[in-house]
């Protein structure tokens, strides 16, 4: 059997490569994957949990994840897509309307 | 056997995800993404959620990573590819990284919580129905309160990308 820690290990990998993504790349969109990619790690470690301590608990936490994420995702493309009407950028640091 | 393919999910894992980050086309990043999330769904089923690694497949792969490269398609992204990285020196958040992964490894290597070899009890089939049987029991008011959500985001989504009435 594969130990547990190995699983964490694992999600902790894949949180640091997404939070990397997050904060330096420059893409809207790559930033909004790298978003997902994060979740997807976190789903990793409520399951690991669950699957190793007998508990269901795990499985429906992670399911709720992706139901909330997937509402994210919508609610962010859609302002992505006004976003690229109105400003016709996609660069992060180029965004800077609600600045004032 | 297990832990063999286990190093094989994984390492497939972590490939897709620094492609992900480091690609300089979205649509490759989409596209390792779409092979991450494969491969993450193949961990869940080495981890008994044979369920969830379906509906990871539906959810992620079928429906957002579509939806991903339909916004990418509409969206022109040719200005997008020249520069990668954000302007300006990145080194701090790079030792923040560091510092957070070496933290979280730290802390999950040295305690001993995280150190079970097996887990506690062997499963007896009938798996999905004891699950669906604690979310549509005990879990019944979250669910109906993330399907107001789902709702609530279809609508908000709309509202966002249609173009406003001159």
């Amino acid at each position: 059997m594969v130990p547990l820690w190995w699983y964490i290990v694992l999600g902790v990998v894949l949180f640091v490569i997404g939070a990397a993504g997050v904060l330096l790349r420059r893409n809207i969109l790559v930033v909004l994957m790298s978003l997902e990619l994060l979740l997807n790690s976190v789903n990793i470690n409520f399951i690991a949990f669950g699957h190793y301590y007998d508990d269901y608990r795990g499985q429906i936490f992670a399911i709720f994840v992706i139901a909330i994420t997937a509402a994210e995702v919508a609610v962010a493309l859609g302002i992505l897509v006004a976003l690229a009407r109105n400003k016709s950028t996609l660069k992060v640091d180029e965004v800077t309307m609600m600045k004032g | 056997m297990d832990q063999g393919f286990f190093l094989l999910f994984a390492a497939a894992s972590v490939v897709a995800a620094l492609t992900l980050v480091l690609a300089r086309n979205p649509v490759h990043s989409a596209l390792a993404l779409m092979a991450c999330f494969l491969q993450v769904s193949a961990i869940f089923v080495l981890l008994e959620a044979p369920l969830l690694a379906v509906i990871q497949i539906f959810v992620y792969v079928g429906a957002i990573m579509v939806l991903f490269l339909f916004v990418i398609m509409m969206i022109d992204v040719r200005e997008a590819v020249l520069q990668r990285f954000l302007p300006g020196s990145n080194l701090p958040v790079l030792v923040l990284l560091v510092l957070l992964g070496v933290e979280m490894l730290v802390l999950v290597l040295r305690s001993d919580r995280f150190s079970v070899a097996e887990p506690v009890a062997m499963r007896t089939g009938g798996e999905v129905r004891q699950l669906s049987t604690t979310l549509f029991a005990d879990y019944l008011l979250p669910f109906e309160v993330a399907s107001v959500i789902l709702l609530a985001a279809l609508i908000g989504a709309i509202v966002l990308a249609r173009k406003e009435p001159r």
